[in-house]
């Protein structure tokens, strides 16, 4: 058994990959509606207008893809250059307290009364926690080779601790009767509603403006093509004269500051501060967005809104027929498995000799 | 506090739960350890250690017997490792990106099957768990049950079998250079779809010990990134099961430590610093061996025949 490039890609098979896929998904996935047994088509109905039947659903969509937008994109770019960041959920929380640690914390002390400056130093603030976070991994991958697949782990177990220490001693907000929450940020800092009466803000402004804006650096800029050629190939890249190791760690900073800046969209849009269970897995969850979007920017938007009003879909669902929600995950998990072999089939075909 | 600490080292309870600790770590270690020495990096640890826990604990709950339990366990480790295999060995996709969506698989499979069979319970349901071996005359290992005694055998089993078999040397062959081990008429895609199999099996068996042996139930998150640390751990141990073993009981020790430092109550200090310990140490330990760390040759390359 082995791989054979196709002679040539055909345009139909790429396009017919992900429609297989899906397929498949509904098929597989159906197997374990039924297992639980409730009735198929009813429960995919459900899960349908629970994410997207109604404005209501669209706007509980569009505000949980916001944070999954930003960390895909961090994902995205940092899997194109072959740097394994898995540490976006670490850096979305450590972008998260340093929001609220600028624009919390400094309530009315001089110059920070002014939420024109404060907001924006927020976000920076933010945006430089996670893109610190991620410095060390890319150094000691770049200068002693240690994976960062595992240093980032392991990060994120480390960060999560350093949050829950900060939010039971000094960012404690001692108004939240001993329930370890973090101070709230100052009013002026929050993000606008994008529809009146919805929890839907203007964060998801920011993250389809940064999609469009990666995919047009990846691909009209000189440091896209670096990070194109790096991850295509490093050693050529070197040899054609590309900075291997500044790329790196320059997407490494870009990856690490876009998780961050998830960590503060959330918090200025949605949640006002920081508590342990803030992010159900919003930076895993990106790795996945990623992977479904083939590591593209603008795919990475697809892929969010789709992940996301699959996961709102099945909170709504659950209430109507008895499925677990995991079943939301299990929907993901196969349609990502599934588009992977999809992808495979496309490019290649096997010969049994 | 260095009173306290010297205490702690000559008390036989602290050593008795270094091994506690130990053994999923000892068992995943020697799993991924045998993935990477065939060239596949495996982060599907997580999941297939998820998946294991459940299938293993589901099978005595069912009422069959604890070791039936652990066979189911490896069996389900091992289907979900031959999925890892066909995606990453003959598909030849990339084994970080197939690893994760493996994890997130075999995860969410697990959570969803636990709360289809048991929709709306308030405390687990429990068995009842393998028993200390009393019958042993050493002083710690009889304080364990029978699956650490596997876990410490299974070390210069896997030994005995990369170093001193053909079976073993043809696992190193296509782990550092396949296209050579091809070149030797071995079967590049059969021999690292086997390794990746087995490796996955131990993997399930490490989970089952969470629910089989640590504990009497599932819980969710009950493995808490003990996958990750695996993954850590090989890199510690330079990809030999002896030092896998140490790694794995040195990780146990700060761990067993921190959790007696925890509740002396060092004065000021969070616990969350005492928690943090045992991950930041593990990055410490690879930075430390980073310098002589000796890859297989072709970990995380794919290969495909007749491409260069």
């Amino acid at each position: 058994m082995r791989l054979e490039a196709r002679g040539g890609v055909s345009r139909f098979a790429l396009v017919a990959a992900p429609f297989a896929a899906v397929a498949f998904t509904l098929v597989v996935s159906g197997l374990f509606v039924a297992w639980a047994g409730a009735p198929l088509g009813r429960t995919y109905a459900l899960i349908f207008e629970g994410g997207f039947g109604s404005r209501f659903a669209w706007s509980e969509t569009l505000t949980r893809a916001t944070p999954l937008i930003l960390t895909g994109l961090a994902a995205a770019v940092a899997f194109r250059a072959h740097f394994y960041n898995i540490g976006a959920e670490g850096q979305l929380y450590a972008g998260a307290l340093a929001a609220v640690a600028v624009g919390g914390l400094a309530d009315g002390s001089g110059w920070a009364s002014s939420p024109a400056l404060l907001f924006p130093a927020m976000i920076a603030a933010a945006m430089a926690a996670g893109a610190l976070l991620l410095l060390m991994p890319a150094l000691l991958r770049t200068r002693l080779h240690v994976d960062e697949v595992v240093t980032t782990l392991l990060l994120n177990f480390i960060v999560l601790l350093f949050v829950s220490m900060m939010l039971e001693g000094p960012m404690k907000d001692p108004a939240a009767m001993g329930w370890p929450q973090s101070v709230a940020l100052t009013d002026g800092l929050q993000l606008a509603k994008l529809i009146p009466r919805t929890r839907l803000h203007t964060g998801l402004l920011w993250g389809l403006a940064l999609a469009g804006l990666l995919w047009a650096v990846l691909r009209y800029t000189t440091f896209g093509f670096a990070v194109r050629a790096v991850g295509a190939n490093a050693r050529a890249a070197a040899f054609a004269g590309v900075p291997v190791t500044r790329t790196t760690i320059a997407v490494a900073l870009l990856s690490g500051a876009l998780a961050g800046l998830a960590g503060a969209i959330e918090v200025a849009g949605r949640t006002a501060y920081v508590t342990l269970d803030m992010s159900p897995g919003y930076g895993y969850s990106g790795i996945v967005i990623a992977m479904l979007a083939g590591l593209n920017p603008l795919g990475v938007v697809a892929a969010a809104i789709f992940v996301a009003g699959v996961l709102v879909g099945a909170d709504s669902m659950s209430r109507g027929v008895a499925v677990p929600t995991y079943i939301a995950e299990v929907i993901v998990a196969i349609s990502l498995l599934s588009m992977l072999v999809a992808t495979a089939f496309a490019r290649y075909r096997l010969r049994w000799n | 506090m260095a009173g306290d600490i010297l205490a702690m080292l000559v008390n036989a309870d602290f050593w008795v739960a270094v091994l506690r600790i130990a053994t999923p770590l000892i068992l995943g270690t020697l799993g991924v350890l045998l993935c990477e020495r065939a060239g596949v990096l495996n982060l599907g640890i997580e999941g297939v250690m998820v998946a294991g826990a459940l299938t293993g604990w589901l099978t005595v709950y069912l009422g069959a017997s604890l070791w039936t339990g652990v066979l189911a366990a490896a069996a389900t480790g091992a289907a979900i490792g031959l999925l890892h295999a066909v995606l990453t060995v003959p598909l030849a996709l990339s084994q970080h990106v197939s690893g994760l969506a493996i994890t997130l698989f075999a995860t969410s499979v697990s959570y969803y099957a636990y709360r289809v069979s048991f929709p709306a319970v308030s405390t687990p349901p429990t068995i009842e768990p393998f028993a200390e071996m009393a019958w042993l005359p050493i002083p710690v290992l009889a304080k364990q049950t029978p699956m650490t005694l596997a876990a410490l055998l299974a070390v210069p089993a896997i030994a005995w079998v990369l170093y001193r078999t053909p079976v073993g040397l043809a696992v190193r062959a296509v782990g550092e250079n396949p296209a050579a081990a091809e070149g030797q008429g071995l079967n590049v895609i059969a021999i690292r779809t086997g390794a990746i199999v087995a490796g996955s099996a131990l993997m399930g068996v490490a989970g089952a010990f969470l629910t089989l042996s640590a504990f009497n139930a599932f819980f969710f998150n009950m493995v808490n990134g003990r996958g990750w640390i695996c993954v850590a751990l090989v890199v510690f141990a330079s990809w030999r099961p002896g030092k896998a073993l140490a790694g794995a009981l040195l990780f146990a020790f700060f761990d067993a430590m921190q959790l007696r430092l925890q509740q002396g109550g060092g004065e000021g200090v969070p616990y969350q610093v005492y928690l943090m310990l045992p991950y930041a140490l593990s990055i410490l330990a690879l930075v430390l061996v980073a310098r002589r760390a000796a890859y297989p040759q072709a970990l995380m390359k794919r290969y495909v025949r007749g491409e260069r």
